[in-house]
């Protein structure tokens, strides 16, 4: 209960973290708090192949890639512009909103008398990833292969064509 | 407590995403916003999947595909904003009006 509290402090404070602050970086490594709280809240949850991959691929590759986006776009530190639209209440009532109802279907739907964590086995998780969800696995891989193309092709300078031709 | 904090935990994550990336001007905090709703998904599904009788572990394998997902979103994602910044000059998304007129 009390380590439950603790991880969704970290969770909704780094969240919170993230779309207030000005810095750019600061927002990045309040985003790597986040979801280093969300690998400790998948352990509770038995869940601990979750938690792992969410560390090898949240805190070590997602996050390495966007600190690495940010460094090659920052322009200097000389004068951090205004963090916000102006349509700024406009989305945080559409957020606002929306936090309420799925709140709301969330905490007075009766879930049965599920209060106990079942763990997950990761025999089990391998059994059904290669069983059950064959097709799904695979259609993964070739999605990460078009993802790594299209990312080289979309990032490649422009130079780099009339070298080529 | 129980399966309704942890779902109302992703709720408050995902609201948070959602404001992030309706309310920020840097393209790449847009897509850090993205990624805080994708793991708030993640959360409820892992909940689910310990809370509720479920076939076949269908929500950490779900979790898991989407975190690939995810990282494909993100690469050709970052790939794109670097594209952008490169031939505008800056990351902020309003500034980008050329097709406005």
């Amino acid at each position: 209960m009390v380590l439950f509290v603790l991880l969704a402090i970290g969770v909704v404070g780094g969240g919170l973290a993230v779309v207030t602050l000005r810095n750019i970086i600061h927002s990045a490594i309040a985003m790597m708090v986040c979801f280093g709280s969300l690998a400790g809240m998948y352990l509770l949850l038995g869940a601990a192949i979750v938690a792992a991959a969410q560390v090898l691929i949240y805190l070590g590759a997602i996050s390495v890639l966007i600190l690495f986006a940010i460094m090659l776009t920052q322009a200097g530190d000389a004068n951090i512009p205004a963090p916000f639209h102006r349509q700024v209440w406009a989305a945080a009532l559409v957020a606002l909103v929306a936090v309420l109802v799925i709140g709301w279907a969330a905490t007075t739907t009766n879930w049965g008398d599920g209060l106990q964590v079942t763990a997950i086995a990761i025999g089990q998780i391998a059994q059904s990833l290669f069983t059950v969800y064959a097709l799904p696995f695979e259609l993964v891989s070739l999605l990460l292969l078009a993802a790594i193309i299209g990312a080289i092709y979309l990032a490649r300078r422009p130079e780099d064509d009339e070298r080529a031709n | 407590m129980g399966l309704a904090g942890y779902l109302v935990v992703s709720t408050l994550l995902f609201g948070i995403g959602a404001f992030g990336f309706l309310a920020r001007r840097n393209a790449i905090l847009m897509l850090i916003c993205i990624e805080l709703m994708l793991n708030a998904v993640n959360l409820s599904l892992v909940a689910f999947n310990a809370y509720l009788p479920v076939s076949a572990n269908a929500g950490g394998v779900f979790a898991l595909m989407i975190m690939a997902v995810a990282a494909a979103e993100a690469t050709v994602g970052l790939a794109l904003v670097i594209a952008i910044i490169r031939t505008r000059q800056t990351p902020e998304v309003d500034e980008y009006s050329d097709l406005k007129e």
